[in-house]
């Protein structure tokens, strides 16, 4: 039996496609589903261009087989727009110029809204040095937290501004 | 990629029954270094068996002080557990060292100790490999050998093992709770990863078919002082170049214990109990860290590529020492 029947929720809609069992996630949002948001970068966890929200958690899609996330729940960059309403975190990629060709400006988007959720939990991450105390999004804990988005046009200065503007504003949302 | 079989199994002893009765089957969960596999060829099973639902997803703080900590409970809960970030730092900076926020997302505890060698030559299928395929060759022994092995290396074989729990697990002598096709046992971890020898193709003293369900830390008081230094090429999202993991109970006087294991230097985590026997009863000055590390790295072999790995740990060592000595009052 090599193809199974799965249904995701995928940006708030349940989608049921018939996947051979070697399928990526990433493959069946792009290739099967027509969801273009995540990207395809190195399509080895290395680059974070297709860094989804499943179940909650930022994750690398290109890693994940499809066939294992029955049952999931999937959010894009392109669904955490409310309609014709940006994401905060989407605007301050706008407003701070967090982007050059834009190719990994999704994956960097979910990444940074499900950082901010882990450090709100109360993750700590390389660059905390008192592992008791509260985490305080210092622009080295926003670098080390993001590491695994890369940006080969380097607006990496930008993004932590971009970022830091929404971590200092409370919740995500 | 060959066509494969995917089941999610219903519950643990399931799981070892079906892989243990087919050669062709794996074991399926975060998944962020088989999936890689499939894709480079690596890894071709015929079988896919999923337990990364299986309830293995605790962290049990035990009554005397150790903790069990699930096979499958994800790296960035267990960093975040608030017992792991008081009780033992080592463990804590050691996953936090590993890998990038969405891998330890997804990667789970047994997955990171089962996690295969970043070694260039067999990740890449059309190099010789003993590794990989066994009696082909060690493409390392005259290739690009940076990244590899000092200490315990053989003929064979000269990769090193990447995870960074695994030197904090060694250092704090865990056990490895294994369910195979007989029953559970546990595995020390000393004796979990072994080295390459003439069987290289072989990471760990696992048979086919035992699957990891839990790693059981013991209490170790001394532990509250402990940390995991990583010394790799950037400063995040890197595998180590060198890493040690080491934990020391000590006042004002001499050394009482002191726990220190190696990472990026071997095929498995390398505990330095050459170095501990040195250091134990002995004063806590850097020059006994100093005589201490190059008694440990005595043993070294580097190859043409990588003799910079023997100063660094020795560095590396008197470093992560000192700054624990520097916390005492």
């Amino acid at each position: 039996m090599h193809e199974t029947t799965i249904t995701v929720t995928v940006d708030g809609e349940p989608r049921t496609v018939t996947v051979d069992s070697r399928t990526t996630l990433l493959d069946a949002l792009r290739d099967r589903l027509g969801v273009i948001s995540p990207k395809k970068g190195c399509d080895h966890g290395q680059c974070g261009a297709c860094t989804v929200l499943l179940d909650g958690r930022r994750t690398l899609s290109c890693l994940k087989l499809a066939v294992a996330e029955d049952g999931g729940e999937v959010v894009t960059a392109a669904g955490l727009a409310d309609g014709g309403d940006l994401h905060r975190m989407q605007q301050a990629f706008i407003d701070h110029d967090g982007l050059q060709c834009g190719y990994c400006t999704p994956g960097q988007i979910c990444s940074a809204v499900g950082m901010l959720e882990e450090a709100r939990a109360g993750h700590p991450s390389h660059a905390t040095a008192d592992l008791g105390a509260d985490v305080v999004l210092t622009d080295d804990e926003i670098r080390e937290r993001m590491s695994g988005n890369l940006c080969r046009c380097g607006a990496y200065v930008n993004i932590v501004a971009a970022i830091r503007e929404v971590a200092g504003e409370g919740s995500v949302r | 990629m060959k066509p494969l079989t995917y089941e999610r199994a219903s519950d643990p002893a399931a799981a070892v029954a079906l892989v243990a009765g087919n050669p062709g089957a794996a074991y399926l969960a975060g998944g962020t270094n088989l999936v890689d596999h499939l894709k480079l060829g690596v890894a071709a099973p015929e079988l896919l068996v999923d337990v990364s639902r299986l309830p293995l997803d605790d962290v049990e703080v035990l009554g005397g002080g150790g903790l069990r900590v699930g096979a499958a409970v994800r790296n960035s809960d267990l960093a975040a557990h608030p017992v792991v970030r008081r009780s033992y730092p080592v463990l804590a900076q050691a996953l936090l060292a590993g890998a990038s926020g969405q891998i330890r997302n997804v990667a789970t505890t047994a997955g990171n100790l089962l996690q295969r060698t970043r070694c260039v030559y067999f990740q890449d299928v059309t190099t010789p490999c003993n590794k990989r395929e066994p009696g082909t060759g060690c493409s390392a022994l005259e290739g690009v050998s940076r990244s590899h092995a000092v200490l315990g290396a053989s003929d064979e074989c000269v990769a090193t093992h990447p995870s960074d729990l695994a030197v904090a697990l060694a250092a704090l002598d865990a056990a490895v709770v294994v369910l195979g096709p007989g029953g559970e046992r546990r595995v020390r971890m000393a004796d979990f990863h072994r080295l390459p020898g003439d069987e290289p193709e072989r990471d760990t003293t696992l048979e086919h078919g035992d699957l990891v369900t839990a790693v059981e830390v013991p209490a170790l008081p001394f532990a509250r002082r402990s940390a995991y230094r990583k010394v790799r090429d950037r400063a995040s999202y890197a595998f180590a170049l060198v890493s040690v993991a080491a934990a020391l109970d000590v006042t004002d006087g001499p050394v009482r214990d002191v726990r220190l294991a190696l990472g990026g230097v071997a095929h498995k985590p390398w505990r330095a109990t050459v170095a501990e026997e040195r250091l134990r009863g002995g004063p806590a000055t850097e020059d006994a860290f100093r005589a201490a590390a190059a008694a440990e790295l005595e043993a070294a072999r580097p190859l043409p590529g990588n003799g910079f790995k023997v100063p660094l740990a020795r560095n590396t060592i008197i470093a992560t020492l000192r700054d624990l000595t520097g916390g005492a009052r």
